[in-house]
């Protein structure tokens, strides 16, 4: 009985000394296995300074929507903006959606969260900056809520990596504006963003559909620039404040066809009016030829023409 | 004993590729065999940003969004035109320094298995990317689109059948004095220009974007940084090859 029983113990013992072994073995054979992908990402942490290049999304012009690809119902409702609504403390962040981290002057602060043991990225932030939201882009594989779950400025963002891209895909934004002068974008806008680094560049591709407001998709294109030197954003995301309108005031607005505004852009940089109010035909090449008769270049530039050269 | 047996006969059915990956180089691969991404095909220049700077020609004088030097800003400020025009200076603003923010339709094909060519219809540029570890001849006489060197970045790995990323780098020299902006806005012959051509795709469709950087110790106090973006189209049904111009 007793020699039974240690036979039992040895052949137990070894057995599970065999199971480890052999799920060590297969373990580090994995582990060799495991493409390299991973190596293929890259880090995306890090203070990104905003190369402002390129115009920004700008609010000069009440009627400027060069380069959005509007539909009509689109344009009607940008024509419809009155500045004053701004003065509506239920409408003071409607200028800044999500897309606006590539349409802003600001650059990017970006941190990641990890997985405590492995330190996997389970998310990563964009953080806030001035009147934009931050953006939580989730890692780990979750799905995208349910469609009437709740909106939020910064909207509902997932990652994953194609090769050595981040490619995100963000739903669940409020409505709000594609840029700051009122054309509209609708809560059933969705974002995808391409993130590209190259050593200290990083590129983002935005493409924003829009079935309500756009005609077909707009894209947006911008570059950053590592710094060493830690962004520091200032001040929490659009904060709104009592600015003169009481709660049920009527909605400062214009009627469409009769916008005071319509003609200033094409009189100041003599850009067509139909460029001015996005129509999409204007965004192509074409376009250049069907004007080319017709356009009369501006006079020369008086003031506010560029930075003054420092050497 | 099965099992160490079993575990042993698994370790080297999972090793085999790796090993394999592992072992001798393989034999090298040209350019065009191992590009990790696609660029052939037409492109067509999605206009949105920008616009006032390179749809319609902009006003004299207007450099906003360029860090350029004193000197510059002279050229900036004597910008003629049809002085251009007359000297045979037309392509100015269709060198490599620019020639991507023009509107305009892109046709990417494979010269040979080490160089891609990348046509313009505005302006009718070829530019030839050429994949090789040696410099451009220093006596080789400048040109509006210089001499591009060309590398693949990254694409490596990745399940099989998924999207492996990967982007071209193009760094171009060589160039004859051009214009980053259709009036005048300089970038000297010394310049060198650093381009990244990345691509994606989804539902809505494929694009390319190309960021360039313009260095410029002449013109410019700082480097020149824009991303200029295109769709790709079915083919070249829209292709219309147009002389440069200085005045449109």
């Amino acid at each position: 009985m007793g020699s039974d029983t240690m036979l039992i113990d040895v052949v137990a013992g070894r057995t599970a000394r065999i199971a480890r072994f052999t799920v060590g073995l297969v373990f580090v054979v994995l582990s060799l296995s495991t493409p390299p992908q991973a190596f293929a990402q890259f880090d995306l942490v890090g203070s990104w300074a905003a190369r402002n290049t390129e115009d920004i999304s700008r609010d000069s012009y009440p009627v400027d929507y060069v380069g959005i690809p509007l539909n009509t119902e689109g344009r009607t409702r940008a024509l419809a903006y009155n500045e004053s609504q701004l003065a509506m403390i239920e409408r003071q962040c409607e200028g800044w959606p999500a897309f606006y981290f590539v349409q802003g002057p600001f650059g990017l602060r970006i941190w990641s969260d990890s997985e405590p043991v492995r330190g996997t990225v389970i998310s990563y932030t964009i953080g806030a900056w001035e009147d934009r939201a931050p953006i939580t882009i989730w890692m780990d594989g979750r799905p995208h809520p349910s469609a009437n779950a709740v909106h939020t400025r910064g909207g509902f963002t997932t990652g994953t990596w194609e090769g050595n891209t981040l490619v995100t895909y963000t739903t669940h934004m409020k409505a709000g504006f594609m840029r700051k002068n009122g054309p509209p974008s609708s809560d059933q806008a969705t974002m995808t963003s391409r993130f590209y680094r190259h050593g200290d560049l990083l590129t983002v591709l935005v493409v924003v559909e829009d079935p309500i407001y756009l005609a077909e998709p707009q894209i947006i294109s911008k570059s950053f620039q590592l710094q060493t030197a830690p962004l520091l954003p200032t001040g929490p995301p659009c904060v709104t404040a009592f600015e003169g309108r009481q709660p049920g005031e009527s909605v400062p607005h214009f009627v469409p066809e009769q916008n005071p505004f319509v003609d200033e852009v094409t009189k100041l940089f003599r850009i067509p009016k139909d460029a001015v109010l996005g129509e999409p035909e204007t965004m192509y090449p074409e376009y250049r030829k069907k004007i080319k008769s017709t356009y009369v270049a501006p006079p020369p530039c008086k003031g506010n023409c560029g930075a003054a050269p420092v050497r | 004993m099965r099992a160490l047996g079993l575990a042993v006969l698994t370790a080297a059915w999972l090793a085999q590729p790796v090993f394999a990956q592992r072992g001798a180089p393989p034999p090298a691969q040209t350019a065009r065999a191992s590009a990790p991404i696609d660029l052939t095909g037409y492109w067509v220049a999605f206009v949105n940003e920008d616009w006032r700077y390179r749809m319609i020609t902009p006003a004299k004088g207007d450099y906003r969004g360029v860090a350029i030097t004193k000197e510059a800003l002279q050229i900036v400020n004597a910008w003629d035109p049809a002085a251009d025009e007359a000297a045979g200076n037309q392509c100015k603003s269709y060198g490599a320094g620019a020639i991507m923010r023009v509107p305009g339709r892109l046709h990417i094909t494979w010269q040979d298995d080490s160089t891609m060519r990348l046509d313009v219809d505005a302006g009718t540029q070829t530019r030839l990317f050429r994949f090789s570890a040696s410099p451009p001849a220093p006596d080789a006489a400048p040109t509006w689109q210089g001499q591009s060197i060309a590398r693949w970045e990254g694409g490596r790995g990745g399940a099989p059948g998924a999207r492996r990323g990967g982007s071209l780098t193009v760094v171009t020299t060589k160039m004859r004095a051009g214009y980053l902006r259709k009036n005048g806005v300089p970038y000297s012959e010394n310049a060198t220009v650093t381009e990244y051509f990345d691509v994606g795709q989804q539902s809505s469709g494929e694009y390319l974007v190309v960021t360039t950087v313009v260095d410029d110790p002449r013109y410019l106090t700082q480097p020149f940084i824009v991303s200029s973006h295109f769709k790709k189209e079915a083919d070249g049904s829209k292709w219309d090859p147009t002389p440069c111009s200085s005045t449109w």
